[in-house]
């Protein structure tokens, strides 16, 4: 038996039965990643001793004929802009380079008393700001299908280990696509939860309305079950909802799933839309109703985005001042440090970012730029609460592409941009949506988007599972 | 195109140190994403208000001390770059000499 190819139901039920113990399953998983993190640059940094003292307890527990919660055990990768108490949290950027984490998020905390095995931490673009993982300060992630192409941003470290068998499951956050794009791109099943589902306490913030932690796995069952588990209402964070995921026996057959047709228009590689759209009649076979509807306001999600996320980013990365914590740069006087600590600190995308936020911000640009985005967004959130009147669920892509070639687009900031067009309006609107693995493009992967109504994730998982058995 | 004067200005509001090589990099970039922008001249004016001024009422929560893990302000001073005893160590914020 391979432990690393198991899902989290069968890993659960071997080291129940005692086929092999949770030291056995770290110990592969941590060998897997000796062998192959070189070429692809998947984790920042490895937490082995403390994977290995939680596998050693989870067996003691076995041992003594104790019950076990679904994820004890079972070993995980956790994307390095959420803090695990006591290692590092970078973010993958310089500024944070050798910054520990002095408490847990309450995501890692829930999975912690559910006795789950952090493996390390992965890679991703500098502050979750990027589309295709090279903008990590420590080098790109590869994509483990194919070695000169990226493997999507930016939880690019997150999706790469579970398709490469270095993590069972990772987490990842959504921003505008983080979770959703490198799973699509790596060919593993991605769950950016409704905003408020899980809370975002110990997530290294980037666009406060819109970021949210979720699972990346290999399969809609696992990421359904860690979803379970590191969802709820947090006091620690105001925005997170009073939710109690419950799963729901829910078919295809008599659904209405509404397709956009604005994401089937110029830009959209012909073979990936070959690939969706089979899948939707796939769906159609299986009894859904299958209704063309349009989003109108949808053409503005991408400009807006690029609005609202950098001026959002613009004011959470100020606290990075030098003074803090993270690096500073020594200098005379107070701005200096902060304006030697900011520059040397961040890369280019973030600082980018930074700029465009701030100019939107400003005094001059403020009503034209951030009031135009925030209206637009209101206008995009119009057409889902509309669209969510007629249909159950919709079917669109991920990505308009497939994964592309490493250094394709580093030097046009727009054109890696036009990646997330089919990902952002979901951040903007708040919803839950899935990536789920439908076809390949010769050996690169096409992700089919699930977008559900807000908190309804056990419709949208549930369809995804009966996806998942046809195609 | 972004005035060069302009990137500067911003920068400096950003407390962003940038070379001249970055300034130069960033005037281009900011203005192709800027042009981009311009597609939202082309949406419909929002009928009614904006939601997102109001949300943020029903977040509120009672103004409580409650109790901490002692070692936690520890933790957050070691991770101070300049610091004496227990005290952050900040450069004047005014340049009074």
């Amino acid at each position: 038996m391979d432990l690393t190819e198991l899902t989290i139901t069968q890993a659960h039920e071997g080291l129940k039965k005692k086929e092999f113990s949770s030291v056995d399953l770290t110990k592969a998983y941590l060998e897997q990643i000796r062998k192959t993190d070189k070429e692809l640059n998947t984790y920042l940094s490895i937490t082995e001793n403390s994977a290995l003292s939680e596998a050693e307890a989870v067996d003691k527990k076995i041992s003594e004929g104790k019950d076990i919660s679904i994820l004890a055990g079972v070993p995980c990768a956790i994307k390095d802009a959420i803090l695990v108490e006591g290692e590092k949290c970078t973010a993958a950027s310089k500024i944070l380079e050798n910054y520990i984490a002095p408490y847990d998020a309450t995501v890692i905390s829930k999975l912690k008393s559910q006795g789950a095995v952090i493996l390390g931490k992965t890679n991703l673009d500098e502050f979750a700001m990027g589309g295709s993982g090279e903008n990590s300060a420590f080098g790109a992630t590869k994509n483990p299908l194919d070695k000169t192409r990226v493997a999507g941003g930016s939880s690019s470290g997150s999706a790469a280990a579970v398709a490469a068998a270095q993590a069972l499951y990772a987490l990842g956050s959504d921003t505008g696509g983080s979770i959703r794009l490198p799973s699509s791109f790596c060919g593993v099943v991605g769950l950016k939860p409704t905003y408020g589902a899980v809370s975002r306490y110990g997530l290294i913030a980037f666009g406060s309305s819109l970021d949210q932690i979720g699972p990346i796995a290999k399969t809609v069952e696992d990421c359904k079950i860690v979803f379970e588990t590191i969802s709820g209402k947090d006091p620690m964070d105001a925005t997170s909802a009073d939710y109690s995921f419950k799963t729901s026996k829910i078919e295809l057959k008599g659904l209405k799933i509404g397709v956009p047709k604005e994401y089937f228009v110029k830009g959209i590689d012909p073979e990936v839309e070959k690939i969706i759209k089979k899948a939707i009649q796939k769906a159609e076979g299986a009894g859904a109703e299958i209704i063309e509807i349009s989003l109108p306001s949808i053409e503005f999600a991408l400009a807006c985005y690029y609005i609202i996320a950098p001026s959002e980013a613009s004011a959470n990365l100020a606290r990075f001042d030098g003074i803090k914590y993270g690096l500073s740069v020594p200098a005379e006087n107070l701005l200096d440090i902060y304006l030697k600590s900011k520059g040397h600190g961040f890369g280019a995308e973030v600082k980018r970012r930074i700029m465009i936020g701030t100019f939107a911000l400003s005094s001059g640009y403020y009503d034209a730029y951030y009031k135009k985005a925030q209206e637009a967004r209101q206008l995009i959130r119009q057409d889902f609460v509309k669209a969510f009147e007629k249909v159950d669920l919709l079917f669109c892509p991920v990505s308009p592409v497939p994964a592309v070639k490493i250094g394709e687009r580093t030097n046009d900031p727009l054109s890696m941009y036009l990646m997330d067009i089919y990902t952002v309006s979901v951040n903007l609107a708040g919803l839950p949506a899935i990536s789920l693995p439908v076809g390949k493009i010769g050996n690169l992967p096409v992700g089919l988007q699930i977008i559900g109504n807000h908190f309804q994730e056990n419709k949208m998982l549930a369809v995804a599972e009966e996806m998942e058995k046809m195609v | 195109m972004i005035l060069k004067d302009e990137v500067k200005r911003i920068a400096k509001l950003a407390r962003l140190e940038l070379t001249e090589k970055e300034i130069e990099k960033m005037q281009k970039d900011m203005s192709a994403i800027l042009d981009y922008f311009n597609l939202l001249k082309k949406a419909p004016k929002l009928e009614g208000v904006l939601a997102s001024s109001k949300e943020g009422l029903k977040m509120s929560r009672k103004d409580e001390v409650k109790s901490r893990d002692v070692n936690m302000s520890k933790r957050l001073i070691a991770l101070t770059p300049d610091k004496k005893d227990d005290y952050i160590k900040v450069r004047p914020p005014l340049n009074l000499l």
